[in-house]
């Protein structure tokens, strides 16, 4: 920018509504409680199973477990299907108060820290219907205030396959959208998002009622879609996983846009829009 | 620059690492604080009512076909109770057993198990079987259904749970005392599926899975399935027994309604 040239003042774009707001950051209080909280209950029984029932003498799908090797010493590991990883210090075995202790999850990563189920448990369902309740607002809004419609619906145009090997190859690049691109959401970002809203999270909240004995009896058709009572649980984890790599993501997109920015945006509902850089 | 960085990043670091601490340290003191508990457990009452409406119409649990039970049903918790006068009646088959059923009822009964199997309709169910770590089995079970027990022992108008004292001991000494008990309401007692089974596949109850006599209460998890059932008490409330909480687990925090 020429020194002489008077600065400009930034175009604002009032981004998001005082619901996506207010619902946005109670879902990330949520999702926090919920992942630890979950890793918590995980490790009463680090094992996943395929199928309705699964026990310990039962092929686990993904098992996280601790053995000790020659000198004593307890190693961790992390089984998917045939495969074997040691994961020692971070899953199967980690250091409680110092001490190597087997452990599904460790303990910076579970709510609480320490072992206590009932405790996980009491989080863990508190914080799923406030989650339950607060995604509900969130849709009732998006569809009567025409959210989904207008900013998150992807036009025809922008799946063509073109459109969209042009978006990711701009992802790849890291390319920072400015200007007039910067005002509405691109189309990975859309499809992100949809995807999160309306697959991971009803996905999330199905496969967890699905591990439910009274749910099974009131709805016994949650089982044959998720497969079972312990496909489902499964599925709860692995969707968990999935949410945990959008919300990697999402940081980190954050982060790369101008985290302060952003941030405002999502607590005052204003967005400054970014000058096109001048060639 | 890298020299600039390096301390900075170093400083992000230890930052985060300090907040993330400070942040689960309060989590776990939330976790123990009785006013964030009582809070947290308001969603316990929301969970049994919606359940409960869910449930209204009495559906069984699924029922799975032979070829679906599991090879080997995981035994859990007490698997030997060592009470000596459990261990007297195992060594002589049961034959001195009774099931004492009791409290407010207008018909106090006690019963043997050749009565229990002879003087009952029986009936047998595939069902699985859910503990609360996470992990599930599918076995078969045989037994007298709850309902028809209580038609004989004739329930008292303001009874309103039932009480299943059991002869096994879990855990360490502590003013709650050791010796297991469950409780369920007339919701679940009047259950079709609710039964006191005294064969498991096909064979008599083995002792790790509660001989003589364990309670099926098919649509929730596996505390609530009371193992080594020696006497069941009708009560008006829980609050008066033991913990006040309804059972040796509820009483040290499990949710009373285990639904979920």
């Amino acid at each position: 920018m020429n020194a002489q040239e008077p600065a400009a003042p930034r175009e604002r774009i009032y981004r998001h509504t005082l619901a996506t707001r207010i619902t946005h950051w109670i879902n990330v209080l949520c999702f926090s409680v919920l992942l630890l909280s979950g890793l918590q209950i995980l490790n009463a029984h680090p094992r996943l199973y395929w199928g309705e029932a699964g026990a310990n003498t039962d092929p686990a799908f993904i098992s996280f477990y601790a053995v000790e090797d020659e000198s004593g010493a307890l190693r961790g590991f992390t089984k998917i299907g045939a495969l074997r990883f040691e994961t020692t210090g971070f899953l199967g075995a980690s250091r409680v108060d110092g001490e190597m202790t087997a452990r599904g999850a460790p303990s910076w990563l579970t709510l609480p820290t320490y072992r206590d189920l009932a405790a996980g448990r009491r989080w863990h369902f508190f914080f799923a219907w406030l989650f339950v309740i607060n995604g509900l607002v969130y849709l009732g809004f998006g569809v009567a205030n025409g959210h989904f419609r207008r900013d998150l619906k992807p036009s025809k145009d922008e799946l063509r396959p073109r459109n969209l090997w042009a978006d990711i190859k701009k992802h790849a690049r890291l390319h920072v959208p400015r200007g007039q691109e910067s005002k509405r959401y691109n189309t990975l970002q859309k499809l992100a998002y949809l995807a999160t809203i309306f697959i991971a999270l009803p996905v999330m909240v199905l496969t967890g009622l699905t591990m439910s004995p009274g749910m099974n009896a009131a709805l016994p058709f949650l089982l044959d879609i998720f497969g079972g009572r312990q496909s489902a649980r499964t599925l709860h984890f692995l969707s968990a996983g999935a949410l945990m790599l959008f919300v990697f993501v999402h940081v980190f997109e954050v982060f790369l846009a101008g985290a302060w920015n952003e941030i405002r945006s999502m607590i005052t509902g204003w967005y400054e829009v970014k000058p096109e850089k001048k060639s | 620059m890298s020299r600039l960085l390096l301390p900075r990043r170093g400083l992000i670091a230890a930052g985060a690492a300090t907040f993330g601490s400070a942040l689960l340290g309060g989590c776990d003191q939330l976790s123990r604080s009785p006013s964030a508990r009582r809070l947290l457990v308001s969603a316990e009452t929301l969970t049994q009512a919606s359940q409960r409406a869910l449930l209204s119409g009495q559906p069984l649990a699924r029922e799975f076909a032979p070829e679906q039970m599991s090879r080997v049903f995981r035994a859990n918790g007490s698997t030997m109770p060592s009470d000596p006068a459990y261990q007297r009646m195992l060594d002589n088959g049961f034959a001195d057993y009774r099931l004492e059923i009791g409290g407010m009822v207008r018909q106090p009964l006690s019963l043997s198990l050749p009565q229990l199997r002879e003087e009952f309709p029986a009936r047998s169910q595939i069902t699985r079987h859910d503990c609360v770590e996470g992990w599930s089995c599918i076995g078969k079970w045989t037994g007298v259904p709850l309902a028809d027990l209580l038609a004989r022992a004739e329930l008292a108008d303001n009874a309103r749970f039932l009480v299943f004292h059991c002869a096994d001991d879990l855990g360490r000494e502590s003013a709650l005392g050791t010796r297991y008990y469950e409780s369920i309401d007339l919701f679940d007692a009047f259950h079709p599926q609710t039964i006191l089974a005294y064969g498991m596949n096909d064979a008599p109850l083995p002792t790790e899975h509660g001989a003589p006599l364990r309670l099926r209460v098919e649509r929730q998890l596996g505390y609530k399935h009371a193992k080594y059932v020696m006497r069941i008490e009708a009560v008006e409330s829980l609050s008066d027994i033991r913990g006040g909480k309804g059972g040796y687990w509820e009483d040290r925090g499990y949710a009373w309604y285990a639904g979920i």
